[in-house]
């Protein structure tokens, strides 16, 4: 159908808006991913025996948890009902297998910086960091599918990309934050991480505005559009940049920090594409207007259902 | 009721008295009379209980909104002159279960009285992460309010726009198709207030059939533009425990043509998501084997 054709009630929307608050939601969802990466990136340099990025991931793993379950409960409605999250486990539900994920996550990412910092019970260390190489992807994708599973056409159409989105733009966060906080000459694999992350958000950005077709709009008009466009230019522009940035500490700063901003214009940009796409019912009513094959269905009386 | 041998006498009589409720389908399934001649409904556990809405009878009186409100408490959602036709309550929300919407077209008015669908495959329930949202022994969809923690996801889950947070209580709230009196033996405040039978409460089965006998009839009479609402189980939410009878494109109303719960993609979801967690994982130990 043309948009001419297109019909709503007064211009309102059909659906609801996300209305969760900023910058709380969009701030978890990037220090999720960025802990989610970190304990990975940890458990690898553990591995190969960077000891000094190990403990900065550690501890970028630890704090990203930490402050972004504080960040998700001051978010919720009733804050001292946080536990509540905990009563059931439902696949059904990303925000549950998400809770429950933060919650062992936390536990893990906490037991690998203590042992880190004390020295002691260090095989139980060595094993959560292990651990957390299950929960951290986990921590760092599940957002993608909590915002896809939902009616906001702008996410749910997005859901292959989306998952991809966030994972690049946490490995760069977690490369970006590696790189910030470890001597130069030890962190040539955060730089790298960082340059991969970017390179990997900025194709799943790009396949994703590709594909979608009126449903991708919010991300190009208005406030989302230019977070999404400001997230573009500093997350290509500080991965591209931390290939070179081994040689100052002025370029490792300039990239990290670009890198950081970048990755939380994309999470702002998110929520408020999300917002538009729900608020305006053009997006809802053509896409399923057209699936339901033409305006004005007048069913045949014989073959409806009784 | 079940189990506590209790007959339930509360359906009015007034429904006796609607020409609507016996037309041509014969069967008057709230015509049950006592010895004394007061209808009444049996409400039976583990039955599915619906509403239809006949928009083709509705006069716009807003009875329901008024009903509903006060049954349940509902606080003020505000007056606003909104300038656009007699709906001074907008939309579906946390203060509104009801929502009468007014459409002023040339030469016809129509008005249709929108209400929380009742999905057979309810997202909000899906995503609800506490299950304070659950379905009851009635296949109704209802908000715990003692175990809601405000999380806001079923609010852009619903493919109707219906369940949306309280901020000044900090939980989701939205129609329980009067659970509450559903658990007495009586009908929804919304049904019972209709003067002219445009919501009608009951099984579903039986509502559907009856719907089907409307359609039909206003067919035969020539209004071609009537078409059921939500009546098939075969949609994308599996058919609604609430669903309609519309003189237009549901848009028109305010309500998705062609809505679809998403967690029937899921499974799809979660492998992309899979795929890209073991991306990470790859990319991360690609860091590290380039230069030490």
């Amino acid at each position: 159908m043309t948009e001419a054709e297109f019909r709503s009630y007064y211009g309102q929307p059909v659906l609801k808006p996300p209305n969760w608050h900023e910058p709380h939601m969009p701030v978890y969802l990037y220090l999720g991913g960025l802990s989610g990466a970190s304990s990975v990136m940890a458990a690898m340099a553990r591995m190969s025996g960077h000891d000094r990025l190990a403990l900065a991931a550690r501890i970028a793993a630890f704090a990203g948890a930490g402050v972004g379950s504080g960040f998700l409960i001051s978010e919720l409605g009733r804050p001292e009902r946080f536990l509540h999250m905990l009563r059931v486990l439902k696949f059904t539900s990303p925000m549950s297998v998400g809770s429950w994920t933060l919650a062992a996550h936390g536990g893990l990412t906490a037991a690998c910086l203590l042992s880190a910092v004390t020295g002691r019970l260090r095989l139980a260390g060595d094993a959560a960091t292990v651990a957390s190489v299950v929960t951290g992807p986990i921590m760092a994708t599940y957002t993608g599918v909590l915002l896809a599973d939902t009616a906001v056409p702008a996410w749910h159409g997005a859901r292959r990309e989306l998952p991809f989105l966030f994972v690049g733009s946490a490995l760069a966060s977690a490369g970006a934050v590696g790189m910030l906080t470890t001597p130069r000459q030890e962190a040539a694999p955060a730089r790298t991480a960082a340059t991969v992350g970017a390179v990997l958000e900025t194709a799943a950005g790009f396949v994703m505005e590709r594909r979608l077709g009126i449903e991708g709009e919010p991300y190009r008009k208005g406030r989302a559009g230019l977070l999404m466009k400001a997230s573009r230019g500093l997350t290509l522009g500080g991965g591209l940049l931390a290939t070179v940035a081994g040689r100052s500490r002025a370029l490792t700063a300039l990239s990290g920090l670009a890198i950081t901003a970048g990755a939380l214009c994309t999470r702002f940009g998110m929520l408020e594409a999300g917002r538009a796409s729900a608020l305006d019912p053009r997006y809802t009513v053509v896409p399923q207007r057209e699936r339901a094959g033409g305006l004005t269905v007048v069913p045949d009386p014989g073959s409806s259902q009784a | 009721m079940v189990g506590n041998g209790r007959q339930d006498k509360q359906f009015g009589t007034g429904r006796m008295a609607c020409s609507h409720a016996q037309d041509d389908t014969g069967t008057l399934t709230f015509g049950l009379l006592d010895e004394e001649g007061v209808a009444y409904v049996e409400i039976e556990r583990g039955r599915r209980y619906a509403f239809f809405t006949d928009s083709s009878i509705c006069i716009g009186c807003k009875a329901c909104e008024v009903a509903c409100k006060e049954w349940n408490g509902v606080p003020d959602d505000g007056f606003v002159f909104r300038a656009t036709s007699y709906d001074n309550t907008g939309h579906l929300g946390s203060d509104t279960w009801r929502h009468v919407a007014f459409i002023e077209q040339d030469g016809r008015w129509l008005m249709s009285s929108d209400v929380c669908k009742h999905c057979t495959h309810a997202a909000c329930l899906d995503v609800c992460p506490t299950g304070a949202l659950f379905r009851t022994e009635f296949d109704t969809v209802v908000v715990q309010p003692d175990i809601c923690n405000g999380c806001g996801y079923c609010v852009p889950a619903c493919p109707f726009g219906v369940i949306e947070r309280r901020e000044s209580d900090g939980r989701a709230w939205k129609c329980t198709m009067c659970y509450d009196r559903l658990r007495g033996g009586m009908e929804p405040a919304c049904a019972k207030a209709c003067p002219t039978d445009s919501i009608q409460f009951g099984p579903l089965d039986e509502l559907r059939e009856r719907a089907q006998a409307r359609l039909d009839r206003l067919h035969a009479d020539g209004v071609e533009e009537a078409r059921l609402y939500g009546e098939s189980p075969d949609d994308g939410v599996g058919g609604t425990g609430a669903f309609f009878l519309l003189l237009d494109d549901p848009e028109v109303y305010g309500l998705p043509p062609d809505p679809v719960v998403t967690t029937r993609d899921l499974p799809q979801m979660w492998r992309w998501a899979g795929g890209a967690a073991l991306t990470l994982v790859g990319a991360a130990m690609a860091s590290f084997l380039r230069r030490r």
